[in-house]
């Protein structure tokens, strides 16, 4: 399944007033896969998303998209704008809720996904059109294509985002916490739609999660992130008490209740509290635990 | 005096000068509040909006102690007024509100003693009000030139930074992931903004020229589901306020008290004001229709666990 690489992360550290929020983060995302950015809230997954993206600075290691350097070494300057966006990348943000009265259809934000970055007013044509539609229709959002996309439900709108992300031809597809805002049903949607992106299209897919278990049946592989370290791998590789337990730092149960695999970090450190207070409640009411 | 009052349309109205040049400056203004207004609301800068039509009444009281026209002191401080309010931080919404509160106190300081000198050296009281509440029928027919060229150097912006600015104003984080200078883009927008609200302020007055802005604006986003619709409706809405406006405050010379006739600024922003509450009707309607359909969907879905 594995395809060409797509973005390699080599040894990167950042520093946030003070703060070192990422040590010697490596890891690898190839096309047609999709991978789980796994951490607690916290963890820097939306910071690492920033490096990737070329809107956060390193202090040290380097993120090279498409074979190509894209940061340099010890904080040096950034990345032109040109050379930054030499391979497209499609982003979808965390928390995304567009006001009702924003006076854009789903039609509207996909087309601004084509060239939104460009100056001046975009001419309406045939072609254009038709792409949008295609679009739309490829994740199931072409039903409400001429709605408010704020009126439209946070699955719906998730749709959307991701046509906006992908009418661009990414190789490489960003989503931050997509399944946060959603109900256990449109999130599954949305996380079998991300793995059909994935294997038809052969885009390099890198959804974060604070819970693993939604993403388990289609993770690739999956970047376990905690203390701002990370380790990545197969699920089968990665998500195992002695790996887990390295990185925590202390000792660490992983149980497998029911299909529901739950990470338990023993009480120790500070890093060990987040990732036990991030796990807990998930296993207590997360999606298995209501599911009908 | 019962003549007139049956006609819609007084004598003289369309031979008037001061009627002229009111239409011509009213249309300006209401295609650039129009256009920007339509940002201001989706990226909910109202206030910013309102800050810098108070920041414009500095402006008008010192070019009226200064002996020249309005429209020159009120661009020149609301451009100060944006570059003061962008140094201090326009970006997140917190820091943007209290930036615009910071230098809004500053300015309307510097009006309270502008706008007493003004009553004092030429002891009139009517300097405060024109500034403040506007007076459409008293611009100089010599302003029609320069209100033209700044609303159409504003234009020219908004329609260069459409596209960033639509991305931008739906979403920073996805606008600057594609490489969109979204502080750039927001501080070209705000020149705008500073054009539209001293065009705003010398039709309707300093202190009423928000709802120029935003009111049409705001209607419009009611009415349309679309970026270049709610445009093009914000400024029909806006012009036609102002039209009638006019038009009703020729007439009202007619009205009691007899010989005086009603500001102007009364009716445009009482017409603007009827037409938010009526696009308010269909946007109930749909809000409703909307909940029933997304009802109707959760029931009808089946499961898929």
């Amino acid at each position: 399944m594995a395809g060409a690489q797509i973005l390699s992360v080599q040894g990167v550290h950042v520093h946030l007033s003070g703060r070192e929020v990422l040590r010697d983060v490596d890891f690898e995302i190839a096309a047609g896969e999709l991978t789980g950015l796994i951490g607690a809230n916290g963890a820097g997954k939306t910071t690492l998303f920033r490096v990737i993206l070329g809107l956060q600075s390193v202090s040290a290691g380097r993120v090279l998209p498409d074979g190509r350097a894209h940061q340099s070494r010890h904080g040096g300057p950034r990345p032109s704008r040109r050379a930054r966006h030499a391979t497209p990348i499609g982003y979808v943000p965390q928390k995304f809720l567009l006001d009702p009265d924003m006076p854009l259809r789903a039609r509207d934000l996909v087309s601004l996904g084509i060239d939104g970055q460009r100056l001046g007013i975009p001419r309406p044509s045939r072609a254009r059109r038709a792409l949008v539609t295609e679009m739309l229709d490829a994740v199931g959002a072409g039903d409400f294509a001429d709605q408010r996309v704020g009126l439209l439900s946070g699955g719906e709108q998730q749709r959307v985002l991701i046509a906006h992300a992908l009418i661009g031809r990414p190789k490489l597809l960003l989503l931050d916490e997509p399944l946060a805002n959603l109900d256990l049903r449109a999130g599954h949607e949305v996380v079998r739609l991300l793995e059909r992106i994935a294997h038809e299209r052969q885009v390099a897919v890198l959804i974060s999660a604070h819970e693993m278990n939604p993403l388990l049946p289609v993770m690739d592989r999956i970047v376990y992130l905690a203390g701002g370290r990370a380790v990545s791998g197969t699920v089968e590789q990665v998500v195992r008490a002695d790996v887990l337990g390295e990185l925590y730092g202390s000792h660490v149960d992983v149980l497998n209740v029911h299909g529901r695999v739950l990470v338990v970090a023993g009480a120790g450190d500070e890093h060990d509290m987040r990732g036990h207070e991030a796990e807990l409640p998930a296993a207590l009411v997360g999606p298995g635990g209501v599911a009908s | 005096m019962s003549l007139s009052s049956a006609s819609l349309i007084a004598s003289g109205f369309f031979a008037n000068e001061a009627v002229h040049t009111a239409a011509v400056i009213g249309a300006v203004a209401a295609l650039v509040c129009g256009t920007v207004g339509v940002f201001t609301v989706i990226r909910a800068q109202s206030f910013a909006a309102e800050a810098l039509g108070d920041i414009a009444s500095t402006g008008g009281s010192a070019a009226f102690l200064a002996g020249v026209g309005p429209l020159s002191g009120i661009v020149a401080v609301d451009v100060v007024a944006v570059a003061a309010m962008e140094r201090i931080g326009v970006q997140r919404a917190r820091g943007r509100d209290l930036a615009t509160g910071i230098v809004l106190g500053a300015a309307f300081g510097c009006s309270s003693l502008l706008l007493y000198l003004d009553t004092t050296e030429h002891s009139t009281t009517g300097a405060v009000v024109t500034i403040l509440f506007g007076s459409i029928f008293t611009i100089a027919h010599s302003t029609i030139l320069p209100a033209a060229l700044l609303s159409a150097a504003a234009l020219a912006l908004v329609a260069l930074l459409y596209r960033p600015l639509l991305l931008s104003s739906v979403s920073a984080e996805i606008a600057a992931a594609r490489g969109v200078r979204v502080r750039l883009v927001g501080a070209c927008y705000l020149l705008a903004l500073a054009t539209a609200v001293s065009l705003a302020a010398i039709t309707i007055g300093t202190i009423l020229s928000t709802a120029l802005l935003v009111g049409p604006a705001a209607s419009a986003l009611r009415f349309t589901r679309r970026p270049g619709q709610a445009i093009a409706t914000a400024v029909a809405i806006g012009a036609g306020a102002v039209w009638l406006g006019v038009l009703l405050a020729y007439d009202s010379f007619y009205w009691p008290p007899h010989g005086t006739g009603w500001p102007v600024s009364f009716f445009v922003v009482a017409l603007i004001f009827a037409v938010y509450l009526i696009s308010g009707l269909p946007a109930l309607v749909r809000r409703q229709s909307s909940g029933r359909r997304s009802a109707q969907l959760g029931e009808d879905r089946p499961g898929t666990a």
